[in-house]
């Protein structure tokens, strides 16, 4: 087992399945020449050629809506959506064709299609170019939406994504690229719609995905040494959403948090306390709070930026909050 | 072409209007729910052209979809059963009048998002091209769908990467209820196609022999050079955009005088005076579609409604714990 | 004219209540009579009745709240009128406070001070609040309701009061602790490890803290113990017993209480009061029995004992303890008492000692009667003992008028036909 990069991770995961299936290409902008805007696919146009890494014109519906033809027709594409903030572009290919036409052929189409994007914010690149709105993408049935936390996931899921037979909405976050962790080698499946406890406690729980778990996973050490375990269920998969380790770890702790970068309003966090309340009402000896961003579109300013983003002094705050 | 084939498409015509104008009663009388949108009138574009095609080649369509679906060759009891929402639909009664579609005939749906399937139909001739073959990917849509980003979006694309689609704008004059002039500003719709220096042209829709040799030619064209080609169709629909249209944007003098073209009677005499076919073959024809039609109803009526476990069925190809 | 309600004071010693549950909403109709709110003391929880008809206008205080005495908490009047004073809310404290200041210990004796509001009525039942009305998390009422467990009477230590798991979980504990150790397998000799536990008072227990601790801090207290022949005692009960009703029967401490009050009368200044430089002799007997109830005890009074017949003081102590062990007490019940009887004669107890219960002046702690070999006439014979100890206030009395109570007592107990006259 390697300790790798997140960058390093999703390009073994893509280049792994270019490999063994002829059928799977890569399309989106910059992907090609260039090398991937985060240089995730950096090497593979000289490996593959541009017939199966094909660089787009700056053009969402037709990336997005090329795509689904070309695997309705057959084929496995995976899309890159150079950030999740032009999937807005591209919304009706993402949530109106793709989500919705196999079922509303009757199971005639599949679409057998990955779109990897990158969200987040903390850069510095303004509002509409640093959202986190994972949310909306995970409210449209037909869809599936995932977005790991850590490399080894990242690997797992986008393999199994790219042999998923449904459209699968990938979400990395752009200042995770570097964040490095134990992968195992070659040939390794994660299924999507499982949650998984990423780390062990008992006096509460902290659900979280994607960034959310890098922060929380800090959070969880200050409380450490406070004594405060606090287990943490990564969600990593959001639609479809697997509650059941949410639901055995709260009924063990009965007091939890819900940590996400988006907005709180309508957001994850929501979901997830509805799904707590819904399941799981006896357990419950404390409200359960929300970690999320400010209601703000993010601002440039560093410190501004920073103060609407959540950060790891907030999860802490907001665990002992529940622990009162 | 054969004498079979042209009755048969005589055949195609006649029963795609039947199957329509049947459809209206079923409408009215409240046994098809939602939006219905005919294509009568527009028969010669959807004939015309689908005859010009090789079974291999890919069709793909907007709402407008019941004489495409039976120009396809689906048959008229599944477009029936479709409409009124039967398990036996070709969608299995999840997607109604604007969603036919059959992989097995090649028809790749219609699609109910104005210009939403140009992208779609561009990333099907992907496909084909992915595989090296030469099949073309033909893809109809109206004169409003190319005032979309989408219809730019594909277009560009298509001749970027020299994709094998045939774009068939079939021009009907209204974009709903709003005149061609009035909301492009390219009126000669072919035009467009120029800003993607793709070649293009323009023909009569309401003659079924000319859509099949323009079509015939534009796929050709597709086929051998590798590269798009842009044909309009100008045509005319006599119903409204759909069920309920009060038009008040057009005359009824105006209706009345693209009925003097109705490419039925236009095809019927033009099968006469070639001796392609008598008058009495042609009645015995219709009274066969008549017969076809009924059937279809019959066939519909009396199919069962999907059960309660098509609900959850094909939201995703894989069952998933959720 | 919109009536003003204050909180009620429900005790002689009650400086604050805590509004448990408002019965009736802003905005509804209410008739004099009907109950308005529920109110915490540390000794139970009352229903309080609205004094005055109407619709309610004003809810003064929020549920949880510790109000003092006579602070308004809630204006009844006529739909739609104004509210013109307003009314202060300033005085409720926040919940688990203390009311602060010292209680005056003889203040059921002065005329309650004017105060421009009407204090609400108490009604005649005393109820402990349903479950919906107590702030307590999902899982702290689940548990409750599992375990039987009455969560009115937990203090919950989450945020604003509530009661979260570990306070129903400590009271589990509590009263499971005893049972549990006598189970210990003696087979197994790993040594567990029992974790310390915090368990959280209950109203009760920390008004029995406090008042406990002023006693035995404040009241200089002395003791004298005597041993009584109980046989008269025995043979009499046994003799009327018989004539008597199974749910009538007298109990041994039904005599002592009797043979207790006809002693008092005799030493009024045991039947007192130290108040400063004075000491009030109060004019009626009303014996306090000490009852053992969850999470504390309380003590039930039966007024004028001395002018009382057995029969009825048996019945009026039985009703009440009853009350007491059920948890629906009624103000009256636990008030007024002059002197009161600690008796663990139930439990094979030989002798111990009580504190003083404020602001009495004496308490007798009573043991078992036994039959025990005794010397008689230099003969060893069986007969029927008991010990018991007073304790008193050395500033209202001394040994010498204590021992000599004592003695009275063992008058009344070893003839008691003293009693039936």
């Amino acid at each position: 087992m390697a300790k790798i990069t997140m960058r390093e991770a999703i390009s073994q995961a893509l280049m792994e399945e270019m490999d063994r299936d002829p059928n799977v290409f890569i399309m989106g902008e910059e992907v090609g020449v260039w090398g991937g805007s985060y240089a995730v696919t950096k090497g593979f146009y000289d490996k593959y050629g541009p017939k199966r890494v094909k660089d787009t014109p700056i053009a969402e519906n037709a990336i997005v809506g090329g795509a689904i033809g070309a695997a309705m027709a057959g084929l496995r594409p995976v899309a890159e959506l150079m950030t999740i903030n032009f999937a807005f572009s591209a919304m009706d290919y993402i949530v109106n064709q793709a989500a919705k036409l196999h079922y509303m052929f009757g199971g005639q189409f599949t679409v057998p299609l990955v779109i990897r994007t990158v969200g987040g914010g903390g850069r510095q690149l303004g509002a509409t170019h640093s959202q986190t709105p994972d949310a909306i993408f995970a409210h449209f049935p037909g869809l599936k939406v995932v977005s790991p936390g850590t490399p080894e996931d990242a690997k797992g899921l986008l393999k199994s994504a790219i042999r998923s037979n449904d459209p699968v909405f990938f979400i990395e976050h752009a200042t995770m690229y570097q964040v490095r962790g134990e992968v195992p080698d070659g040939e390794y499946l994660i299924p999507i719609g499982k949650s998984k406890v990423q780390r062990a406690g008992k006096d509460l729980t902290i659900v979280t995905y994607c960034k959310g778990l890098e922060l929380s996973m800090k959070a969880a050490e200050e409380l450490s040494k406070e004594g405060i375990e606090a287990e943490i269920v990564d969600l990593r998969t959001l639609r479809p959403l697997d509650m059941e380790p949410v639901l055995e770890s709260f009924k063990k702790t009965n007091r939890a948090i819900v940590v996400e970068e988006g907005w709180k309003s309508y957001g994850v966090g929501a979901e997830v306390v509805s799904g707590i309340t819904e399941e799981a009402f006896d357990y419950m000896d404390a409200p359960v709070l929300r970690v999320a961003q400010k209601e703000v579109p993010l601002p440039y300013n560093r410190a501004l930026e920073q103060a609407a983003l959540p950060q790891v002094p907030d999860i802490v705050a907001t665990a002992k909050e529940v622990l009162r | 072409m054969k004498k079979e084939q042209l009755l048969d498409m005589y055949h195609q015509m006649v029963l795609v209007r039947r199957v329509e104008e049947r459809g209206m009663e079923l409408y009215q009388a409240g046994k098809i729910g939602g939006f219905m949108h005919l294509y009568i009138g527009q028969e010669a574009v959807g004939t015309g052209l689908i005859a010009a095609r090789e079974d291999r080649d890919r069709v793909i369509t907007a709402y407008r979809d019941h004489g495409v679906a039976i120009n396809c060759g689906i048959s008229a009891d599944e477009v029936m059963a479709e409409l009124l929402g039967k398990v036996t639909g070709m969608s299995r009664g999840k997607g109604g009048s604007m969603h036919m579609a059959s992989v097995e005939k090649n028809m790749w749906g219609g699609h109910a998002i104005v210009g939403g399937h140009l992208p779609i139909a561009a990333g099907l001739a992907i496909r084909d091209q992915y595989e090296g073959n030469d099949n073309v990917t033909i893809c109809m849509f109206g004169d409003g769908a190319t005032n979309i980003g989408y219809f730019h979006e594909a277009l560009n694309l298509s001749k970027a990467w020299g994709l094998r689609v045939l774009w068939v704008c079939e021009n009907n004059q209204y974009g709903m209820g709003t005149a061609v002039e009035r909301a492009s500003a390219v009126t000669e719709i072919y035009q467009k196609a120029d800003g993607y220096a793709m070649k293009s042209s323009q023909v009569d829709g309401m003659d079924v022999m000319k859509v099949y040799e323009a079509a015939k030619e534009a796929i050709d064209y597709v086929r051998k050079e590798g590269q798009p080609y842009f044909l309009e169709i100008d045509t005319y629909r006599y119903q409204g955009h759909s069920m309920g249209d009060p038009e008040r944007y057009r005359s009824r003098d105006e209706v009345k005088k693209w009925h003097e073209k109705d490419p039925i009677g236009v095809f019927n005499k033009y099968l006469i005076e070639n001796k392609i076919a008598s008058a009495k073959k042609l009645s015995e024809i219709e009274a066969s579609v008549e017969e076809e039609v009924e059937k279809s109803i019959e066939f519909a009526e009396t199919s069962p409604e999907p059960g309660m476990d098509e609900l959850f069925k094909h939201v995703y190809v894989e069952e998933t714990s959720a | 004219m919109a009536e003003t309600i204050n909180m009620p004071k429900l005790g002689f010693d009650m400086a604050e209540g805590t509004l448990v549950h408002w019965v009736k909403q802003v905005g509804e109709n209410i008739n004099k009579g009907d109950v308005l709110a529920e109110i915490e003391t540390d000794k139970a929880t009352v229903e309080v009745e609205s004094p005055a008809s109407g619709v309610v206008l004003q809810l003064i205080v929020n549920q949880g709240d510790v109000v003092p005495v006579n602070a308004p908490i809630a204006v009844v009047g006529v739909a739609g009128e104004k509210v013109d004073t307003p009314v202060e809310s300033g005085k409720t404290l926040a919940p688990g406070a203390s009311a602060g200041g010292k209680e005056e210990r003889v203040a059921d004796e002065k005329p309650a001070p004017q105060s421009q509001g009407t204090p609400a009525s108490v009604s005649s039942t005393v109820s402990m609040p349903s479950d919906g009305a107590i702030k307590a998390s999902p899982l702290a009422k689940k548990i409750a309701r599992d375990n039987n467990i009455n969560l009115a009477q937990l203090q919950g230590t989450g945020p604003g009061g509530r009661v979260v798991r570990k306070d129903v979980e400590s009271a589990l504990t509590s009263s499971q602790t005893s049972k549990v150790s006598s189970l210990q397998s003696p087979i197994s000799f790993t040594i567990a490890s029992h974790e310390d536990e915090t368990v959280q008072l209950t109203k009760l227990r920390q008004a029995i803290a406090r008042r406990m601790t002023e006693s035995k801090t404040l009241v200089p207290h002395f003791y004298v113990s005597h041993e009584y022949k109980m046989d008269a005692v025995m043979a009499m009960r046994k003799q009327v017993n018989e004539y008597l009703p199974d749910n009538e029967k007298l109990s041994v401490n039904d005599f002592i209480v009797k043979a207790v009050a006809l002693a008092l009368r005799e030493f009024p200044n045991l039947n007192a009061t130290f108040a400063g430089d004075k000491v009030v002799r109060h004019g009626a007997v009303n014996v306090g029995v000490a009852v053992a109830v969850t999470g504390g005890l309380l003590t039930v009074v039966n007024k004028n004992t001395d002018q009382l017949p057995l029969r009825q003081i048996s019945a009026d102590v039985k009703q009440k303890v009853t009350r007491a062990r059920d948890g629906k007490v009624k103000p009256d019940d636990i008030e007024g008492s002059t002197f009161s009887i600690s008796n663990l004669g139930m439990y094979d107890v030989e002798n111990f000692i009580a504190i003083v219960n404020p602001p009495e002046a004496a308490i007798l702690a009573v043991g078992s009667a036994k039959e025990v070999p005794v010397v008689e006439n230099g003969e060893i014979k069986v007969g029927w003992r008991m010990k018991a100890t007073v304790s008193v206030d050395h500033r209202v009395s001394d040994g010498a008028e204590a021992a000599q109570f004592m003695q009275s007592l063992a008058k009344y107990l070893e003839t008691p036909a003293l009693m039936l006259v």
